[in-house]
Parts: structure tokens; C-alpha cells; sequence
């Protein structure tokens, strides 16, 4: 058979693309209980993580049971709402999209060992190369937070990457969301400056400046649709 | 060329990324810690030996004037079906792959051992042959994320190696190293290196 011939050459990448798709598809379909499992208990990591509580990697399942007491849905009203998925289901990075008043917003209540009791939010933003991603948990009374997880997909490392360490995470314990009685947004700066309209700040990553940007961008995205959910618990 | 030299002579005297100059990008790309430049070699490894034997198998149905999409479909399909493994069975390791994984499909030392070799010889030569350039690019790799790291950012492996005493005594990290240029100096000087013990590798003038 003449194997530069037209007829060959197409019957030959179609054979082949055919066999690479198939594979392909089933490497995909065999794996992706594995990869669900997987996605799902690292989320119920970073979860746990933003309480400050870090399971090995065997007992996160069991521990996301002892410490997340409940999850559910907020609006923008801060009133709990039903939806046809689970709020541990909600996919952010969609939500983050919508207009604030459309949003579902996952809530996680997460009760500690000594019985204090912790509400963890995600959210979701852009860095320099791609998605930012992070939970956030505060007090009972909603106004100081407890302590925060930042993860990123593909930022630089050792500059915009340095976001995901505890020496960035580790500076939001003990800001402000709620001061005066008005909901402040944290404010991620160069050091040394100060925010001018008095909220509560940390310092930005140096060498990661627009990474930064895009934190202080997400927590204020994010967390602003939560502001009458935070101001009703200190109610309580 | 016997099948040793099929074999060693990519980890100095035709080492891909030294000698040949190819795949500088990913280089530049995943060096600034130890950890991902490791990570990366051994896939780059097991990509490269796995396609140059799929290639050889199959080298003499390939149409010639499509032999470059050919090969691209392979390489790419490998790489999805590695980065998926790797999702369900060492989610960690592929968490800090992400991006790098995909990069694996752009290396042109996959090209360039196909094109030059796989589409050539036999499988187990070819096999020999992946093998091979994959740890000379390995070795390079690792040799850049160590200076860069350990200049950078003062650790290895994400561990702290240099005593906070030098710090306290006025010590800084090079800033510089953790940005991309400083990975083209680095390689450009193991290049230097690696020429002035190989005078044959030199351009006579």
C-alpha cells in the first residue's frame, strides 16, 4: 500500500486519533472516582486548614466529621437558603461570577475542641497566572478573624506562590472584618503603608505584587456578599 | 552506536540541554525551587521514554508528511494519561505539578528525540535512548534548582539551610535568583563549566 497516498494518510491519523481518544476516555472514566475522592478530601483539607487544625492525610475524612458540625447556604441577606446542591457542593468559582444578590454562599460551622465555635467561607479570585483560592474562618461574634488558607494554582514560586505559607496566611488571625459596626474588607499592602480608610491590613507578598492585588481583590469580592450574614450573628 | 552509548552519552558530551541546547524554557520555568525541578525531570523521564518506544513501534507505518502530528497526538495523550495517574494515585504531587505537567507537551527534547531518533531505530534502542536524555535534562534541572534555591531563598526541599545567624549578621537572600534571567546565568555557567573540561565541545576558530 503506497503509505504516502492521501487516502492513507487520513485513514491513518483518523485510526489513530480514534485509539488516543478511547484511551484517553478510559483512563478518565476508570480514574475519576480516585480523583473525586481525592479532590473532595483535599477541600475538607484546606477547609480544616483554615481553622488552624491540620489532620494527616489518613484521618481528614474523620476529623472534616468532628470539627464541620454543619454546612448550609446563605444570600446576600444573610438568611439561609434551600438549593438542590449540598453547600460543600457549590462550586465558588461560579458563584464568584454572579451579582452579589444572586450568589449562593457555602457556610461551614466548625466546632473546636475546647467548644468555641468558628464560621469558615471560601472564595475564589485571580492571581497573576491563573485561580486563587481560599478559606477564611471568624469568630463567633463574625467581626475578628480566626484564621485563613490561601492556595493557588500556577503562581510563581517563591514570589506570588509564597501567598499558600503560613507567613502570609498566618497574619489575618486576629484582623477585623466588622469594625465600628461597619464590614471592612482586609486590605493586603506593601509594607509600611497604611489603608486610607482604616481597615484592618497585612502585608503583601514582595516580588508577588499582583498576586497580592488579586488577594486583597478576592477577600473584598468575596467576602463583601457575607457582610449582613457576619453583622446577624454578632446579634446573637 | 552501541546501545551504552545510546545511553550516556546525553548525561555530558550530547547532554540535551547543555550541549544540544533544547528544552531551555521549562528550565526557566520550574527551577526557582529543588522540589518541582526534581518532580519534573523524572516525568519528563518517563514521558520521553514512553513515547520514543511508541513512536518506534510504530515508525514505519507513519505517513511522512504528517509524522510531526503524529507525534504531537502521542506525546499529548501521554502526558493527559500521566497527569491523570498521577491525580488519582499522588494527588499531592499533582497539585504542585499543575501547570508543569502540561509544559512537558512543548519540551522540544520530546521533538527533537523522536524526530532524530525514535522515527529511526528499534524500541528498546529508543527506550534506551528516552531514558537517557531524560536524565541529562533531569541532572540539569536539579543542578539550577539547587543554586537557586539555596541562593534564593536560603533552603532545599523547602527546608532552611542557611542559619538564621547569618541573617542576624547581615546576610541576605539574592532576590534575583528566584527570577527567571538568573536560570538562563546559571545554565549559561554550568555550560562555561562543562566546556572548559570538554575541549572538544569547543567551536574552533
Amino acid at each position: 500500500m503506497n503509505k504516502q497516498s492521501n487516502l492513507y494518510t487520513i485513514i491513518y491519523i483518523f485510526v489513530l486519533v480514534v485509539l488516543v481518544g478511547a484511551a484517553l476516555a478510559f483512563t478518565s472514566i476508570s480514574l475519576k472516582d480516585k480523583q473525586q475522592a481525592n479532590a473532595d478530601a483535599d477541600k475538607m483539607r484546606q477547609i480544616l486548614a483554615s481553622v488552624n487544625i491540620y489532620p494527616s492525610s489518613d484521618s481528614i475524612i474523620v476529623d472534616y466529621g468532628r470539627y464541620i458540625t454543619d454546612s448550609y447556604l446563605v444570600n446576600e441577606n444573610g438568611q439561609k437558603v434551600e438549593a438542590s446542591e449540598k453547600a460543600f457542593d457549590v462550586n465558588v468559582a461560579v458563584q464568584s461570577k454572579k451579582t452579589a444578590s444572586e450568589r449562593l454562599l457555602p457556610v461551614y460551622e466548625c466546632r473546636l475542641s475546647d467548644g468555641d465555635v468558628k464560621y469558615v467561607m471560601p472564595m475564589y479570585g485571580a492571581g497573576l497566572w491563573g485561580p486563587i483560592w481560599g478559606y477564611i474562618s471568624v469568630d463567633a461574634d463574625g467581626t475578628t478573624v480566626y484564621g485563613a488558607f490561601f492556595a493557588h494554582q500556577g503562581e510563581t514560586p517563591g514570589l506570588g506562590a509564597e501567598i499558600e505559607k503560613p507567613a502570609f496566611s498566618g497574619q489575618f488571625s486576629g484582623k477585623h472584618l466588622i469594625k465600628d459596626d461597619t464590614f471592612r474588607p482586609i486590605a493586603v499592602i506593601k509594607g509600611g503603608a497604611v489603608p486610607q480608610d482604616g481597615s484592618d491590613y497585612v502585608d503583601g507578598v514582595s516580588g508577588g505584587t499582583i498576586t497580592s492585588k488579586g488577594v486583597a481583590a478576592m477577600l473584598d469580592k468575596c467576602l463583601a456578599p457575607y457582610s449582613k450574614f457576619l453583622e446577624s450573628l454578632g446579634g446573637r | 552506536m552501541s546501545n551504552k552509548n545510546v545511553f550516556f552519552n546525553p548525561f555530558s558530551k550530547n547532554n540535551p540541554v547543555i550541549v544540544q541546547i533544547l528544552g531551555i524554557c521549562s528550565v526557566l520555568a520550574v527551577t526557582a525551587k529543588l522540589e518541582p525541578a526534581l518532580v519534573m525531570g523524572l516525568s519528563v523521564i518517563a514521558v520521553l521514554a514512553f513515547s520514543n518506544v511508541i513512536i518506534s513501534l510504530i515508525r514505519n507505518t507513519i505517513p511522512t508528511n504528517i509524522r510531526i502530528i503524529v507525534q504531537l497526538v502521542v506525546v499529548a495523550g501521554l502526558v493527559v494519561i500521566v497527569s491523570q495517574l498521577l491525580e488519582a494515585y499522588a494527588y499531592n504531587v499533582s497539585k504542585q505539578l499543575s501547570v508543569f505537567i502540561g509544559l512537558i507537551i512543548t519540551n522540544c527534547i520530546l521533538m527533537g528525540r523522536l524526530e532524530a531518533f525514535a522515527m529511526a531505530n528499534r524500541p528498546w534502542p529508543s527506550f534506551l535512548d528516552g531514558v537517557g536524555n531524560g536524565v541529562g535534562y533531569a541532572i540539569i534541572l536539579v543542578i539550577v534548582g539547587f543554586f537557586r534555591e539555596i541562593l534564593g531563598s536560603g533552603t532545599l526541599f523547602g527546608f532552611q539551610l542557611i542559619p538564621q545567624s547569618f541573617y542576624d549578621a547581615g546576610y541576605v537572600n539574592n532576590g534575583l535568583m528566584i527570577l527567571p534571567p538568573m536560570a538562563l546565568i546559571v545554565v549559561a555557567c554550568i555550560i562555561w563549566v562543562h566546556r572548559s573540561y570538554n575541549k572538544d565541545l569547543q567551536d574552533q576558530h
